[in-house]
């Protein structure tokens, strides 16, 4: 086991000995983390996602609900940064006609005609946190009209932005992904630790209802369990009523894995070292045990985020989820359940691609945490 | 029940272990019906004078370590008594205690552990690891954990400078004097050490062994001293107890065991010591076939199938521990009878 030590002789090169001598496991954990290039750079990107968590209405460029039915399926709009050598951002202007025999607006980009945009512009006002009451905008037209409005990633078939939904959704949707993981965390860690730490009759019972609840078919579950939320709930509720659900189906593996850890950690000498010098019940848990497998819980958890997220997705996708005027990625992708909308507005699939990237992002990094998470073994 | 006397004095022992056993059921099907036992300790007794060590051998398996952790109710004996002579309130009998009952009196035996790697909650620098045990038993004030866990350190022969080190930073030497740091830091009488030098290399182990002994010395602690390596527990042991499949077979000072062993099985077990002498050839006694499952022992002495002189009486009934001579307690039918040869030096 001494040899167990693998990053000790790596480590060693760049920093000092003395620093690893006195290293705490999470700064081991770290360590050996940033040698996985690429979970460091999901986590950037993980990063990011949080950020857009925090702030949407800044990412924001026009109200998600600003709904306008003569503006229908515009393309998006790219932005340029330079304009000939001088850095001016722009974006070109799209211009739609009505068809005369289909009397569909047809829209085409003009790049000759240009909408000066400028980053950190005024625009709708909205609050920060609920609180703080700004203007400020990620971007914005030079001159804000009903002529120079920015489409980033297109509009749907009501006229509202896209690009500033998509914030919106990705704050709903990655919120429901983290509460119910911690919830299922909470569960987990709790009927585990039970199951675990007590064994006998409990450890059975506890077993049982988890076999139980794995050896349920998830997707008729779900739709079982949201079907039977009342049509009328306002979306809040419905939000936590998705995310209480997710959560009472996804705490079973998180359940085993703790039960697993306080089996093998109640034969461990350190353990039993605790004991002999006198430490009470509570101590050896929350001092000794529980440290011990947190870093796999956080890793566990990481991973098990993405499976919440695609829940989510899908049951709203299926309209039993989050329903409009809520906005997530399942909601979004609602639009393009459509073969006609997608043959015309390819762009509605583009909160897909998002799904997909965060996803990757934290299964990524939660792969990442497992390899790192325990730096003493193998 | 026979059990041995070495103690001529009318002062009680300050550790007698009474007929001790632990047995583990061996449960069958979803409603656990129990059916049959793995007798791990069967009617084991000994005892230790203060200050003294007494060596628990015998092979892997063999129930020594349950044993070791019966005595420090690490497990709960299912069956004798632990006489344990306390520092204040006289003899107590720590077998039928409960977890809150014995909290007060585990501050006066302690363990040493095997392996030096399991032993050290590896996310706990040092400070933390040996100054637990104080600050768990009423020593809230940091600044004195610490200056108690610098003399601990400097007792065991460790820098106090380490003392915000990780184990991570030590060999398995280094590791196991922190272990006995722990073990040491309140002031235990009783020092139950569990193969304390089996897990490292042979030249850390004369220095852990020797540490062990000038602590001793130095502080008056009494060993119960798990082992299986012979050669240690003659450098070691005041007494020895020797163990097979459960039972205690033959128990007596170490000297008397050494140089004249009745039982066949202490004299196999002392012709596999190496002796460090090319020009003297040991007649080694090999044993056949295995060591019985406690869980399905032999009719009889459990180890008459690979004793060399069994008779007929050996396979039908079982031996007491009987004394062949004062402290010298063997349980075999044919003990005093057999040309036995001990270590030959």
């Amino acid at each position: 086991m001494e040899e167990s030590l693998d990053t000790a002789p790596l480590l060693k090169e760049a920093i000092p000995e003395d620093r690893v001598s006195v290293a705490s496991n999470a700064q081991l954990v770290w360590w050996r983390f940033t040698k996985h290039k690429p979970a460091l750079v999901a986590m950037v990107v993980l990063f990011m996602f949080f950020v857009v968590l925090l702030f949407p209405a800044f990412f924001s460029i026009q109200e998600p609900e600003l709904t306008d039915a003569k503006l229908a399926f515009i393309p998006s709009q790219s932005l340029h940064l330079f304009d000939g050598a001088k850095l001016r951002p722009w974006v070109p202007t799209v211009v739609g006609k009505r068809n005369p025999t289909t009397l569909r607006m047809e829209w085409k980009i003009d790049a000759s005609k240009k909408i000066a945009v400028r980053f950190l512009s005024q625009g709708y006002p909205y609050k920060i946190f609920g609180l703080i009451p700004t203007r400020l905008h990620i971007l914005g037209a030079v001159r804000a009209d009903e002529q120079n409005r920015i489409y980033l990633l297109g509009t749907d078939r009501l006229g509202r932005d896209q690009w500033s939904r998509l914030m919106f959704a990705t704050q709903t949707s990655m919120t429901i992904g983290m509460v119910s993981v911690a919830l299922s965390i909470f569960l987990g860690v709790l009927l585990g630790g039970i199951s675990g730490y007590f064994g006998g009759f409990v450890d059975l019972v506890i077993q049982r209802l988890i076999e139980l609840l794995q050896s349920l078919p998830t997707i008729p579950i779900w739709l079982a369990l949201s079907a039977a939320l009342p049509r009328d709930w306002p979306p809040t509720r419905v939000f936590f009523a998705i995310t209480i659900i997710l959560a009472l189906i996804g705490w079973t593996t998180l359940a085993r894995e703790v039960r697993g850890r306080f089996l093998s950690l109640r034969e461990e000498d350190f353990v039993l070292s605790a004991e002999l010098v006198g430490c009470s019940r509570m101590r050896i848990i929350l001092r000794h045990m529980v440290p011990t497998f947190s870093s796999h819980i956080i890793a566990t958890s990481t991973l098990a985020i993405p499976v919440m997220i695609i829940s989510e997705t899908s049951l709203s996708f299926l309209g039993l989820g989050l329903r409009p005027p809520a906005i997530s990625w399942g909601v979004l992708l609602q639009e393009a359940q459509n073969i006609q909308t997608l043959a015309l507005a390819p762009w509605l699939l583009i909160p897909g691609l998002v799904v997909v990237i965060a996803v990757l992002a934290f299964n990524i990094v939660g792969d990442g945490l497992r390899d790192a998470a325990d730096p003493y073994g193998k | 029940m026979a059990r041995p006397e070495t103690n001529p004095d009318p002062a009680p022992p300050f550790l007698e272990v009474r007929s001790l056993t632990k047995y583990y059921p061996i449960t069958k099907g979803f409603r656990r019906r129990v059916t049959g036992l793995v007798k791990a300790v069967d009617d084991v007794s000994f005892s230790i004078r203060e200050g003294e060590t007494m060596g628990l051998v015998g092979e892997s398996g063999c129930g020594k370590t349950t044993t070791a952790r019966c005595v420090l109710r690490a497990l709960e004996p299912t069956g004798g008594q632990i006489l344990f002579q306390t520092a204040d309130s006289g003899t107590v009998d720590l077998a039928p205690l409960s977890r809150r009952e014995l909290r007060p009196l585990r501050r006066q035996m302690q363990m040493i552990f095997q392996d030096p790697f399991g032993s050290l909650n590896p996310r706990m620098n040092l400070f933390d690891i040996v100054g637990e045990p104080l600050l768990v038993n009423g020593m809230p004030n940091r600044k004195e954990r610490q200056e108690r866990v610098a003399e601990l350190l400097g007792l065991v022969g460790l820098r106090p400078e380490y003392m915000q080190r990780f184990p991570h930073a030590f060999s398995g030497g280094q590791r196991q004097r922190i272990g006995i740091a722990r073990a040491l830091a309140l002031n235990p009488r009783l020092v139950v050490a569990d193969e304390p030098v089996s897990a490292l290399d042979v030249s850390v182990q004369a220095q852990v062994l020797n540490l062990l002994l000038e602590l001793q010395e130095r502080l008056g602690l009494t060993y119960l001293f798990v082992a299986h390596d012979l050669s240690v527990v003659k450098h070691i042991c005041d007494h020895v107890a020797v163990m097979y499949v459960g039972k205690l077979v033959e128990t007596a000072d170490t000297k008397t065991l050494f140089y004249s062993p009745k039982h066949p099985y202490t004299a196999s077990l002392l012709s596999a010591v190496p002796i460090p002498d090319p020009r003297l050839r040991s007649e080694g006694i090999e044993l056949s076939g295995e060591v019985p499952s406690p869980a399905n022992p032999p009719p009889g002495c459990y180890f008459h199938p690979r004793c060399a002189y069994a008779i007929d009486v050996c396979k039908t009934q079982s031996p007491l521990l009987r004394q062949v001579s004062p402290g010298h307690f063997v349980s075999c039918h044919r003990a005093g009878e057999l040309p036995l040869q001990g270590i030959v030096t």
